[in-house]
């Protein structure tokens, strides 16, 4: 199975039938098998804060959500994740492409990469960071973990977790 | 007639669906006016009602009216390409344009000038799209409810509040008792 299908599948074996994105070019395969996945509703966003919208409705129509963007969106996000996920308690699982680590072509991402965990401490968010291929093993605990506690959580996925996949 | 009146108007209409009510006093004054388990609050996060109603009618098979506000559509602009694309014929949105942010003391917003969000809601590619003036919103809402379209009216109304009281009840209240509605 590539860590793609692998991804897919952990969704799909905890119930999360409803997935938004903003792509990222890190995360382009999983958003592909996302789409051709029959138990998943795939609903892109124009923006992630939209995203975390449809989701909190999805998961009060009972649906299992989960967003997919690129670390930058945490600067997109953070009244929403507060004001809506956080204050109503719900909980998302984010895939996050974690830009701006080693490998990294493009400068500007760095920018935003050196605030990304200090912006997840701040707001006390849960966060799992995915370097190693290995790391993927974590996944479906971090789904279950994700649903036990109502939370939004981070997961975080670099350059080098994708380039040995 | 203000935004107040036309909740006023329409709230024999919203008890029995599933309401998304946007942040503010849209739904201080729906609180005041007929607060039901039916219908979830927004505390915070300008601009997402339209979101959380197409994500929410998306999921489930029940009807949902998202009451939005032109300054909050502006601000997800987004939103009505995303509606337009997925369909959900049980999902209508119904935006109040006053033409001003009413919730920050009514100052005006581009939908009460040059802007037509009727117009954009066109070229975003949603179908059914209608503009009435406030006195029709109810019999606009009646027929949208009665049909299985998805439809996004435009209410053009004045600008203007009434005093009301904020929400006290806690946000998990909110969402739990509308969780509930939402299965019964
Ligand atoms: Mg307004």
């Amino acid at each position: 199975m590539s860590v793609n299908e692998e991804i897919v599948s952990d969704l799909v074996a905890n119930k999360i039938e409803f997935v938004t994105s903003v792509p990222c070019k890190q995360l382009a395969g999983v958003i592909d098998t996302i789409e051709a996945c029959p138990e998943i509703f795939h609903i892109p966003s124009n923006k992630e804060d939209e995203g975390m919208g449809l989701c909190a409705g999805a998961f009060m129509g009972g649906k299992r959500p989960a967003i997919i963007m690129q670390n930058t969106a945490i600067g997109v996000t953070i009244n929403t994740l507060a004001t809506l996920i956080q204050f109503y308690r719900m909980p998302l699982p984010m895939l996050i492409s974690y830009r701006g680590e080693l490998g990294e072509p493009v400068a500007c991402q760095v920018e935003m990469a050196v605030h990304t965990k200090a912006l997840l401490a701040q707001f006390n968010i849960p966060t799992y960071h995915f370097h190693h291929q290995d790391d993927v093993n974590e996944l479906d605990a971090i789904l279950k973990h994700t649903f036990m506690c109502n939370k939004p959580v981070a997961i975080l996925t670099d350059a080098s977790f994708w380039k040995e996949c | 007639m203000i935004r107040s009146e036309i909740l006023r108007d329409i709230a024999p209409l919203l008890c029995d669906h599933l309401v998304v009510c946007n942040i503010g006093l849209p739904s201080q004054e729906l609180h005041m006016i007929d607060d039901q388990p039916t219908n979830f609050y927004m505390l915070g996060t300008m601009g997402l009602s339209s979101s959380i109603g197409l994500g929410l009618a998306l999921a489930q098979d029940k009807k949902v009216i998202a009451i939005d506000g032109d300054g909050s559509v502006l601000t997800n602009f987004g939103t009505l390409s995303t509606i337009a694309n997925n369909c959900a014929d049980n999902f209508i949105l119904l935006i109040i344009d006053n033409g001003s942010y009413g919730s920050t003391g009514d100052q005006p917003t581009y939908a009460g000038k040059k802007t037509s969000l009727t117009a954009v809601a066109l070229a975003c590619g949603c179908e059914n799209v209608i503009e009435c003036q406030a006195e029709e919103t109810g019999a606009v809402l009646k027929s949208a409810l009665e049909g299985d379209k998805m439809t996004i009216i435009v209410s053009k109304c004045k600008s203007g509040n009434i005093k009301v009281p904020v929400i006290i009840m806690d946000p998990v209240v909110i969402r739990d008792r509308f969780m509930t509605a939402v299965k019964a």
